[in-house]
């Protein structure tokens, strides 16, 4: 209801500004800026008028085309004519539907722009409409530059980062969700051949388990979950009793043991993930070792046995994540107050007892926040997975994947090496929703989204 | 008595398997990085040895990273890494705080709807778009270039800023207010009041973005290729582990390993401090 409201109050100004309007009011609906110009506003007018001219010159030349190509993506597919001059079959240059659809996208954005221009273009002649009328003047130029360092403040400061998120993140990601309803694979690869509009065919083929896609999508999906709710836990549960430990009165020293644990977080992930990855090759240090040592026989299978290598991601990834659970912990154990404790000493409590009933609620309480956005971002933890595994060992069972790969190492997988990029959509689109979903059910709930306001 | 005197046994017994246990966990912690280190100064080629320690100690590993430049070429992808790390630093920390700031303390109509969608765009994966990138630096005719990797890295980073809002929320009105009644603009005070009461978020938002491209890998390959001279270190180091050349190289790339952790563990271990209380306020204000 309140969303119905707040959209008739926004298109309120269109019946407002043709009724109510005078003579200057009405002309800008056709000519941008008149009702700028006409009331003293010379600079803002023309500004605008350069706006309109542009967006209809660039209609023109490109932008129609560019809006019709969206919906089409191609129809001529490159290939052999006969050219009659030379006497021979020469290869003809065909649509290129990637380009098509990116251009595409761009002209409905200066469409949607232009349609925000033209209301605040309407918006403004109104309302300066109103102030003369009321006997005021209009700001000038240089009031409103003013504004933007106090009453505007927002528009100067969001104006670059708006505009990159927009160039690189917005676009690119409209681009990718509307590759996820083409089919964009890597049968239909541009510029030889067209792709076109399959509607929600890929999504019914990655989701059905007959197809070689499907057979692989919930296995991996499992994997997926199963590894992130087990990396998440391990690291959460071993990164506190890290803290705990190093915490306790009995340990002297603390910043030095510290730090021998942080060095994992200090030191560049691919570093230590390609040095692990050398270790436990079945001819790796760690083996050799293991080996001379006498404790086995023949190599282990760390990273070659699908068992196996799932195990040995999870335990690396504990090494990597659970220091840097305990440097988050040290810093909340610290803030417990420690009145609880010496009121449950008094009635008895042992150590036990005492982290079961105060530690323990305490740092989940704290920490929900944080536990939701590990497991989210273990759910995208690309980087343990590629750079140890490369999601192997690869199965013959999967398309495109191995038994440790994870839905976006698949992914990456599908777009850097198959180029499927419609089905690595359709993959980006379905984490996106558990992401959603589990920050959804959860973050809605925490005072600090309900209640911003509540520390100030 | 004996009570007692067992109670101190016992209080012993806990105290010398506090620290055997702390010993040994941080000696697993440590030993990968350790074995880096020692390959780096080993004269011996190979990935690995059948024994621990080297039977030869050399510093030839590091002349032979920093000098010979045929194949690999370290010192440029170092100073490669470094102008991106500092590029992207510089204007994802601009970026970031003044949005933060913004969606903190300002208010005008599109805030929430704004907040809604950073918060969505912030859960789809984030290498999804990453071919859409490249094809759009395709586009815009910079592609395999250090200002396309700087782009990648920066351009989106505004989105970023729920962690800094988060502890923009905390500081007091109240200073504002009096600045705001002697006639200071809203820029002012952002800058001159703000902005000075932030350090430690503002710590924390220089270091992961400096620290962002020492560690990705993944856009760094999309983007540059096989443009081997605009490598970044990540890439760099990684395809010396390549079937082809890893026996070569090995304890080449151990030593630029070295060489690449150094200065960024050195620059998290000073200012992890401020690194915990970014993150901490942060995750407790969402």
């Amino acid at each position: 209801m309140k969303i119905i409201s707040s959209i008739r109050k926004h298109f309120s100004i269109y019946p407002e500004a043709l009724l109510q309007g005078d003579a200057v009011t009405r002309l800008s609906f056709l000519v941008f800026g008149a009702g700028n110009f006409f009331r003293g506003q010379i600079v803002k007018g023309v500004l605008f008028l350069l706006i309109e001219i542009g967006f209809i010159y660039y209609m023109a030349i490109a932008g129609i085309q560019a809006f019709q190509g969206f919906f089409t993506l191609g129809t001529v597919e490159q290939g052999w004519a006969y050219d009659e001059k030379k006497g021979i079959e020469v290869m003809v240059a065909g649509d290129n539907s990637m380009l098509m659809l990116l251009y595409g996208i761009v002209s409905i954005i200066a469409i949607a722009c232009f349609l925000v221009i033209w209301r605040m273009n309407l918006k403004s002649a109104y309302e300066l409409q109103k102030i003369t009328a009321a006997g005021g003047k209009a700001p000038t130029f240089r009031d409103e530059i003013n504004m933007l360092s106090d009453k505007k403040a927002h528009i100067t400061l969001l104006f670059l980062p708006v505009i990159g998120i927009c160039v690189f993140t917005i676009l690119p990601l409209i681009y990718m969700i509307l590759v996820a309803f083409t089919n964009y694979d890597s049968t239909h690869q541009p510029p030889g051949r067209l792709f076109g509009w399959v509607g929600l065919q890929n999504f019914v083929t990655l989701l059905k388990t007959d197809s070689p896609l499907g057979a692989s999508f919930w296995p991996i999906l499992e994997w997926t979950i199963v590894w992130a709710i087990i990396a998440t836990v391990t690291c959460f549960f071993a990164g506190i009793v890290l803290a705990l430990w190093i915490n306790s009165k009995i340990v002297k020293g603390k910043t030095f043991w510290r730090t021998m644990f942080v060095f994992s977080v200090a030191v560049p992930q691919f570093v230590s993930l390609l040095v692990m990855k050398t270790m436990l090759q079945p001819e790796g240090a760690l083996n050799v070792h293991l080996r001379n040592i006498g404790l086995i026989e023949g190599s282990l299978p760390f990273l070659t046995n699908a068992t196996w290598a799932r195990a040995t991601v999870i335990v690396i990834n504990l090494w990597l994540g659970a220091p840097y659970t305990m440097l988050i912990s040290t810093g909340i154990l610290m803030n417990i107050p420690g009145e609880l404790y010496e009121a449950a000493q008094i009635d008895g409590a042992n150590g036990v007892t005492m982290f079961r009933k105060i530690t323990f609620p305490y740092i989940i309480f704290v920490m929900s926040p944080y536990l939701i956005t590990q497991f989210i971002g273990n759910v995208n933890n690309f980087n343990v997975i590629y750079l140890l595994t490369a999601g192997g060992p690869s199965t013959l069972d999967y398309y495109q994947a191995g038994k440790t790969d994870l839905l976006v190492t698949w992914l990456y997988k599908l777009t850097t090496g198959s180029k499927d990029y419609s089905f690595a959509s359709v993959i980006g689109i379905l984490v996106f929703m558990i992401s959603a979903a589990v920050s959804l059910l959860t973050y809605r709930k925490t005072p600090s989204y309900n209640n911003e306001e509540g520390f100030q | 008595m004996r009570t007692w005197e067992s109670g101190k046994m016992k209080k012993k017994v806990r105290v010398v398997l506090s620290y055997l246990g702390l010993s040994v966990l941080s000696l697993i912690w440590i030993f990968p990085i350790f074995w880096v280190v020692l390959a780096s100064f080993r004269e011996e080629r190979g990935s690995y040895t059948s024994y621990f320690f080297p039977k030869g100690y050399t510093i030839n590993n590091y002349v032979r990273l920093l000098t010979e430049n045929s194949q690999f070429h370290f010192l440029r992808w170092f100073g490669n890494t470094f102008l991106v790390a500092v590029c992207t630093c510089i204007i994802s920390t601009t970026f970031v705080l003044s949005v933060s700031f913004v969606m903190s303390r300002l208010r005008f109509k599109m805030r929430k709807p704004m907040m809604n969608i950073a918060m969505i765009l912030g859960m789809f994966p984030g290498f999804m778009s990453m071919i859409a990138v490249y094809y759009i630096l395709k586009g815009i005719g910079i592609s395999q270039s250090l200002l396309a990797l700087i782009l990648v890295y920066s351009g989106g980073s505004g989105a970023g800023f729920f962690v800094a809002k988060g502890f923009f929320d905390t500081i007091p009105k109240g200073i504002e207010e009096a600045a705001f009644l002697e006639g200071a603009t809203k820029i002012q005070v952002f800058a001159k009041i703000v902005l000075p009461l932030s350090k430690p978020i503002a710590v924390y938002t220089v270091l992961t973005s400096f620290l962002g491209p020492w560690m990705d890998y993944i856009f760094s390959s999309v983007i540059m290729g096989d443009n081997y001279d605009n490598y970044t270190v990540a890439l760099g180091l990684s395809k010396m582990l390549e079937r082809e050349f890893i026996t070569e190289y090995f304890t080449q790339f151990a030593a630029g390993c070295v060489l690449v952790s150094i200065p960024i563990a050195a620059l998290f271990i000073c200012l992890q401090k401020y690194y915990v209380e970014g993150i901490a306020s942060g995750a407790s204000k969402g």
